[in-house]
């Protein structure tokens, strides 16, 4: 799935491991998302938003959005 | 690469385990070699090594129960998979060829060793799957 979570992540001047250490999960689980290799699960994904204080949508496209957009 | 709480557990575990396991191995390849135990006995100290065998299996599945990483979980899973898969169907081909006497008969044990062996195929496929899954997310964010 597409997402903003590396924009976001920049934005606030965080490292990879301090992503981490903020959403209580390793760095490989950070890289995984930000690429888009993994998916993480619901609840995962309401921990992220909440830690960027903002909506799930604005951390992770829709698949069926970005079909529908492209 | 750093590893989680979990991990270390494990791993520390593992290492315990495996120290055990030598130990309980050559104190029955010792004893009944040389027919120094007998009976009920002998099931006992025979059983043992394959009780160490058997804990490595239960390790694993602590280790699945206590990983709160549900990536690093996942991709444990998808590892134990491969190796069941390969083991089970390399049991199977085996079996099979063995029944109709085209292969010679292999002890039982050796399937756990494949299993164990098949976790390294795991860990290879699990690198190859992760590549191609980056690939496909670039190509999907348009990078």
């Amino acid at each position: 799935m597409i997402n903003r979570l590396k924009d976001l992540r920049t934005t606030r001047g965080w490292s990879q491991q301090a992503l981490a250490e903020r959403l209580d999960i390793s760095r490989q689980s950070v890289i995984a998302i930000e690429t888009g290799r993994y998916d993480p699960s619901l609840p995962l994904a309401f921990r992220i938003a909440e830690l960027f204080e903002c909506r799930i949508e604005d951390v992770f496209v829709s698949p069926s959005a970005h079909h529908a957009a492209g | 690469m750093r590893f989680s709480p979990a991990q270390r557990r494990y791993n520390r575990r593992v290492l315990i385990l495996s120290l055990i396991y030598t130990a309980l191995l050559f104190a029955a390849v010792y004893l009944l070699s040389r027919h120094l135990v007998s009976g009920p006995l002998a099931y006992v100290v025979g059983i043992l090594p394959a009780l160490a065998v058997c804990g490595f299996f239960w390790l694993m599945a602590v280790y699945l129960v206590e990983e709160s990483d549900e990536y690093l979980r996942m991709l444990q899973v998808r590892q134990l998979l491969f190796a069941t898969g390969i083991a089970l169907s390399a049991a199977t081909i085996w079996g099979f060829l063995e029944g109709f006497e085209l292969l010679p008969h292999v002890v039982g044990y050796v399937w756990p060793i494949v299993w164990l062996a098949a976790l390294g195929i795991g860990c290879w496929a699990n690198r190859l799957i992760e590549r191609g899954n980056a690939l496909i997310g670039r190509g999907r964010a348009g990078l």
